[in-house]
């Protein structure tokens, strides 16, 4: 009974405590300072109602998964079309959905190739039941042989060399590659890319990505035991962020460059704690792998004319240009 | 006497029945492996070895710095271990208590961006959910008498999906807004992520929470009547229950705990990230079991203390760390680890087998 009593005071403080809380206001920040920018909109397609499935390898809140699926939203909004999104990082699952696609009988399907072999016979199945399937973001070198009608994204393997000839221009001498998902093809492409493309020295790093502490304590671990690396790469701009972190802890003066981009990253590159960013435009690949659905069903027409993919990317986005992303990002569409 | 007697809970070593004086086997029994049969001592002499082993093959390891760095990143580990391994020993277990952490820091942030508040409405806002969620979980747990590994994968499912769901619907994206520039950030930030000058090495201030926490929950265990309790319903509810130990209140209370580590792990995140993503932390609640079941708590209740765990997470944190700091190949990151820590684990077993055997 006295313990009793004991913990309903307590509870009773706690509750006072909120509701005189709830009185202080914030000065700075919050809801109240964001903009309310509106959206891109262009207007709405008059053809009759389609519907698109969009599936991808997306593991669920992730910011980078976010934007394509607002890109690909903001298509169907346009295009008078029903988007069925959904997504499984295991390969298994994935073909799955693109099945259940199939069974919905939609009149197109997005997805990304991140693991092709997994996709063949599923993919197989859509063409042989006349859907056409588009492929996105992962796959660029196999969407042909998938035999995919179309392919919106970036050559992973060519951005990590591009990203190595502008350290080079930059002058780093040794790089650290910080993978956020050991044998995630895509992120190791990134960095393969990187190691062709440097003419410095170019280490790898695992980081555990769903655990932001250790991401930071990892990444400080391993600059205090290289000084030699001027120069941190990561793959997501969450890392990066984290990364910022990780190197005044080390006392290191390298510098951070990083894949991808968020709206928290725009901002770092602009006060130039990251020094660039290397842009898929993930929002446009959403975008128009859902438009392309729309033009091929409405106008017989395919980008890249079915052989060549249409690259997103890689878009440098530096201190020279960041500004005209900055207030995109500021929506949540860049 | 009676000092002996208490200072080793009949926890592990089997209770020497009948009076002290005449028992020889006890008093044969030297200090040294009376001391060893304790689990966090097998967990010490594991961590220990861990630790000799990484001055020798790494080092940058040797440094102060490295050291704050290796800590800081057990702390954050540690700090929920400890309300897992009490929960464990309580002969319970809760598998939504990586998601939690994430569920806690989404919360305060959302809470406070949106009504633009204070930071600190956020903070105490996310302390009762995550007390909520814990006497939700223990309270289906005593309840229903489900199997906890039913119930709180259950929880484990819904927070996933509540954590994406209520962020996309409340800010429009999957991560939360930056609230550093937010009244009360700094001061907040000051109790959960700030870091303070030790002979000019770096200290985080988690380093800190985590050994007065681990003093704490150490002291409660062996000196209080509710850690009493915590052993007693671990070891057998039903007697417990018949010797009038209020069951569901302690099983309940553990939950919550476990509640409250999340949410001081969740507000050190967003304190120290700004923003969080609301996919992160799957996976994290087995790295916290595994630091308890590494730190002697036994998986069937019972069993365990709470400064084994403050090493199982220390031995985390220097295998994780210790190889970055090796310069090893990194493709094999993850079978390091797991040798590491099951060759501690069995050194630990194996200390334990030798000091309780005659």
């Amino acid at each position: 009974m006295h313990r009793n009593h004991r913990a309903a005071t307590l509870t009773a403080t706690l509750l006072a405590g909120a509701l005189c809380a709830a009185g202080c206001s914030s000065s700075s920040g919050g809801k109240k300072s964001e903009d309310d920018g509106a959206a891109a909109s262009a207007g709405k397609a008059t053809t009759p109602r389609m519907t698109v499935a969009m599936v991808t390898h997306a593991s669920p809140g992730d910011t980078f998964w976010d934007l394509v699926r607002k890109g690909a939203q903001a298509a169907a909004a346009k295009d008078n079309i029903k988007l069925v999104y959904s997504s499984d990082p295991s390969a298994g699952n994935q073909a799955n959905l693109v099945q259940n696609a199939i069974d919905q009988k939609v009149d197109g399907i997005a997805l990304t190739a991140a693991k092709p072999d997994a996709l063949k016979d599923v993919i197989d199945k859509a063409k042989s039941a006349g859907i056409p399937v588009v492929g996105f973001n992962s796959g660029v070198s196999d969407w042909n042989k998938l035999g995919l009608l179309e392919y919106f994204g970036q050559d992973e393997n060519i951005a990590g060399q591009a990203f190595g000839a502008r350290l080079n221009e930059l002058g780093a001498k040794h790089a650290l590659c910080v993978i956020q998902e050991q044998g995630q093809v895509a992120l190791e492409a990134r960095c393969a890319g990187l190691r062709k493309g440097f003419s410095g020295k170019t280490d790898t790093l695992y980081v555990n990505g769903t655990d932001m502490p250790s991401v930071k304590a990892t990444i400080t671990a391993k600059l205090r035991q290289d000084s030699s690396i001027d120069q941190v790469v990561t793959l997501g701009a969450p890392i990066a962020l984290t990364a910022v972190q990780s190197l005044s802890d080390a006392g290191s003066k390298a510098k951070i460059a990083t894949f991808d981009l968020n709206k928290e990253l725009v901002k770092a590159v602009q006060s130039r704690t990251v020094e660039f960013a290397v842009d898929q435009q993930p929002y446009l690949q959403g975008y128009l792998a859902v438009d392309s659905l729309w033009l091929y069903k409405n106008n017989g027409n395919f980008s890249g004319g079915g052989t060549a993919p249409v690259l997103t990317g890689p878009a440098f986005i530096t201190k020279e240009n960041v500004d005209q992303v900055a207030k995109f990002a500021a929506n949540g569409t860049r | 006497m009676s000092m002996t007697q208490h200072a080793g809970p009949a926890v592990t070593s089997p209770p020497a029945p009948g009076p002290k004086e005449t028992d020889g086997r006890t008093s044969e029994r030297p200090l040294a492996l009376r001391l060893l049969a304790r689990p966090e001592v097998g967990v010490f002499l594991g961590a220990a070895a861990v630790y000799v082993f990484f001055l020798i093959a790494a080092p940058p390891v040797r440094d102060g710095a490295s050291m704050a760095n290796i800590l800081y990143g057990s702390s954050t580990i540690g700090i929920m271990a400890l309300p897992v391994a009490l929960l464990m020993i309580g002969g319970e277990f809760d598998l939504s208590a990586g998601v939690a952490v994430i569920t806690s820091a989404l919360t305060a942030s959302m809470l406070s961006y949106q009504l633009t508040a204070n930071v600190w409405v956020g903070v105490i806002a996310a302390l009762l959910v995550s007390l909520g969620i814990g006497f939700l979980n223990g309270w289906l747990v005593v309840k229903t008498g489900l199997p906890s590994f039913l119930v709180t994968l259950g929880s484990f499912l819904i927070l996933q999906g509540v954590n994406l769901a209520v962020t996309k619907l409340v800010t429009g994206n999957v991560a939360t807004d930056d609230i550093s520039d937010m009244s009360g950030f700094g001061q907040a930030k000051k109790v959960f992520a700030s870091s303070f000058d030790v002979g000019g090495v770096q200290v985080k201030i988690t380093i800190v929470w985590w050994l007065v926490f681990a003093a704490v929950a150490t002291w409660v265990l062996l000196r209080t009547r509710y850690g009493n309790w915590i052993f007693a319903v671990g070891g057998n509810k039903d007697s417990a229950r018949a010797v009038g130990v209020p069951v569901a209140f302690t099983k309940i209370s553990l939950y919550m705990l476990v509640g409250f580590g999340a949410w001081f792990v969740g507000m050190h995140q967003l304190f120290s990230f700004n923003t969080v993503q609301s996919g992160e932390g799957v996976g994290q609640e087995l790295i916290y079991i595994s630091a308890a079941v590494i730190g002697g708590c036994l998986l069937t209740g019972g069993a365990g203390s709470a400064i084994g765990p403050v090493f199982g997470a220390f031995m985390f944190g220097m295998v994780q760390q210790g190889i970055v700091y090796a310069g090893w190949n990194p493709d094999w990151f993850k079978s390091f680890l797991g040798v590491m820590l099951l060759g501690a684990v069995l050194i630990n077993l194996w200390v334990q087998r030798t000091a309780t055997r005659r």
